[in-house]
């Protein structure tokens, strides 16, 4: 099974190498697996713009991403607990989010740019409201569905209030919490290209070195920055699956 | 501590979806002395669940006051133990983390929570389970570290809501034993809901024999068997008959109202 994993990846890639190599499609159009290896190369060594290696792209772009992260999930898990718990607090505070959630990440551009600025601090922003609301669903969704049960056995254990949200509600709603984490993430990295669209004065960040590949035409170059995209988001989704798997061993 | 326990004309009623009150409990009077075993005996319904659940403390009555050694407790939730219907241990704590819950909201120290729920675990031959979760356990088991979870904590009452009507023939008289066994040594009050004659007959003291809803007591049944009792003996068949009679005609629908309703 896992060999049959890289036959469908390879095999693509062969396809992919053929169809360029054969002068099927033109290479105007599309990129080679080799053209785009060392584009990769380049983008390694000498840098787009020249200067602005590859890893310091990625580095950007990853604390771009976990800062807006982060900054979700230090505010939509609390507000999910509180969400969840109380019914007053879902009375006030629904109908605001149930608002806003629909509304594109990327429609809050112009909005952001004009409050925070071209720059790091907007780009943030626009992660954050990507990552934000699948984790205060997901939380809020995780806490309404704990079951009587466990709260009851607390209780007559005689729990406080704290015992109950921090020993009960939390781990009870980890499952749901962590499912929303990973959309999250997904997003969140989704976000990035876009977000890094709206300007980035150091010169540094993935979407930032695509957008100046496109500006040179240089097509072997913005094929590796997404493959550089695509790998970087599934290490991520393999970590969180790892970290979610471990954290959830009870189940 | 033992700790006797006194209702007085409890009321218990919900309100319906329809509107209006549906009464559950009726005037339950009731009183259990120091160390006994009670078994409450019901049909489906009759509102035992709901008797426990208020003598813990998870509700309030509408009317009618709990006496602990004879002063009305309204705080009874942390001093009165419940082995509830379901099986409730939380799922991401081990056996061991489940059986020391109580110990740790009660701020125990975690080595010396650990050194008593483990001690715990041992007397209930539980101990090869420590690190095991919920969901690696049998139902006979879990009931068990549900139990463990209650003593290990001395309530000063222990409830317990039929927790072994889910469990086959062979684990509950083992179960049913072993709780005779704990309760022997340590002479708790024990207040055990079930709607199995014979478990009444074999466990308890006496039986509280209640109406259907709204529920009262009907009557008081003495278990006069001497302990450690034999489940085949000629005394205990006679008794759980004699039991079955009266629990019957309270429960039986009328035959004449059965073939008009039909
Ligand atoms: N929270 C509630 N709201 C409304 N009605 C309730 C509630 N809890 C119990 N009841 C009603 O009270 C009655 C008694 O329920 P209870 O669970 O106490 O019965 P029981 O004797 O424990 O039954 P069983 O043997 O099936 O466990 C039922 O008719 C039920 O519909
Ligand atoms: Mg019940």
């Amino acid at each position: 099974m896992r060999l049959l994993r890289w036959v469908g990846l390879l095999a693509g890639l062969m396809l992919w190498q053929g169809l360029c190599s054969a002068g099927i499609v033109g290479s105007a159009m599309l990129a080679s697996p080799a053209q785009v290896c060392a584009g990769l190369w380049e983008l390694a060594v000498r840098g787009m713009p020249p200067e602005f290696l590859l890893h310091k792209h990625v580095l950007h772009s990853l604390l771009l991403v976990g800062t807006g992260f982060l900054g979700a999930l230090f505010t939509g898990v609390p507000l999910g607990l509180l969400l969840g718990g109380s019914r007053s607090a879902r009375a006030v505070l629904e109908p605001v989010f149930e608002f806003f959630r629909p509304v594109p990440p990327l429609a809050w551009i112009p909005l952001s740019v004009l409050w925070l600025g071209i720059g790091f601090k907007s780009a943030v922003f626009i992660i954050f409201l990507g990552a934000f609301f699948p984790i205060l669903v997901n939380t809020c969704s995780g806490v309404r569905n704990v079951s009587a049960g466990c709260i009851g056995v607390a209780e007559v254990l005689g729990a406080s209030r704290r015992d109950i949200w921090l020993k009960v509600l939390l781990p009870a709603s980890l499952p749901s919490i962590l499912a929303g984490v990973r959309i999250s993430m997904g997003i969140a990295w989704m976000t990035l290209v876009a977000a890094e669209f709206t300007g980035v004065q150091q010169g540094y960040g993935l979407g930032y070195m695509i957008m100046t590949a496109r500006d040179l035409q240089r097509l072997d170059m913005i094929m590796a920055g997404m493959a550089v995209i695509g790998l970087i988001g599934l290490a991520i989704e393999h970590c969180l699956g790892r970290i979610a798997r471990y954290l959830l061993r009870w189940r | 501590m033992p700790t006797d326990l006194t209702l007085e004309h409890l009321c218990k009623s919900y309100p319906q979806t329809t509107g209006g009150l549906f009464p559950v409990l009726e005037d339950v009077c009731l009183h259990v002395e120091k160390g006994a075993f009670v078994t409450v005996l019901g049909g489906n319904g009759y509102g035992k669940s709901t008797l426990l659940r208020i003598i813990s403390g998870m509700e309030q009555p509408t009317q009618g006051r709990i006496l602990l050694n004879g002063q009305a407790v309204r705080q009874r939730l942390g001093r009165v133990g419940l082995v509830s219907q379901e099986v409730d241990l939380l799922p991401w704590r081990t056996t061991l983390d489940n059986v020391a819950f109580g110990l740790e909201l009660r701020g125990m120290p975690q080595a010396k929570r650990e050194h008593l729920a483990s001690a715990y675990l041992r007397a209930f031959g539980l101990e090869k389970f420590s690190a095991c979760y919920p969901r690696e356990l049998s139902g006979g088991m879990r009931q068990k570290v549900a139990i463990a979870r209650t003593l290990v904590t001395a309530p000063d009452i222990i409830l317990m809501d039929e927790p072994f009507s889910a469990l086959d023939y062979q684990t509950r008289t083992s179960l049913q034993c072993f709780l005779l066994q704990l309760w022997a040594k340590l002479r708790e009050t024990i207040v055990f809901v079930t709607h199995d004659v014979e478990e009444a007959v074999f466990l308890s003291d006496y039986i509280v024999l209640l109406s259907p809803i709204p529920a009262h007591v009907v009557e008081i049944i003495p278990v006069p068997l001497a302990r450690p009792r034999v489940r085949s003996a000629a005394a205990t068949a006679a008794l759980c008959r004699q039991v079955l009679e009266k629990y019957g005609s309270s429960s039986c629908v009328d035959n004449d109202e059965m073939r008009r309703a039909l």
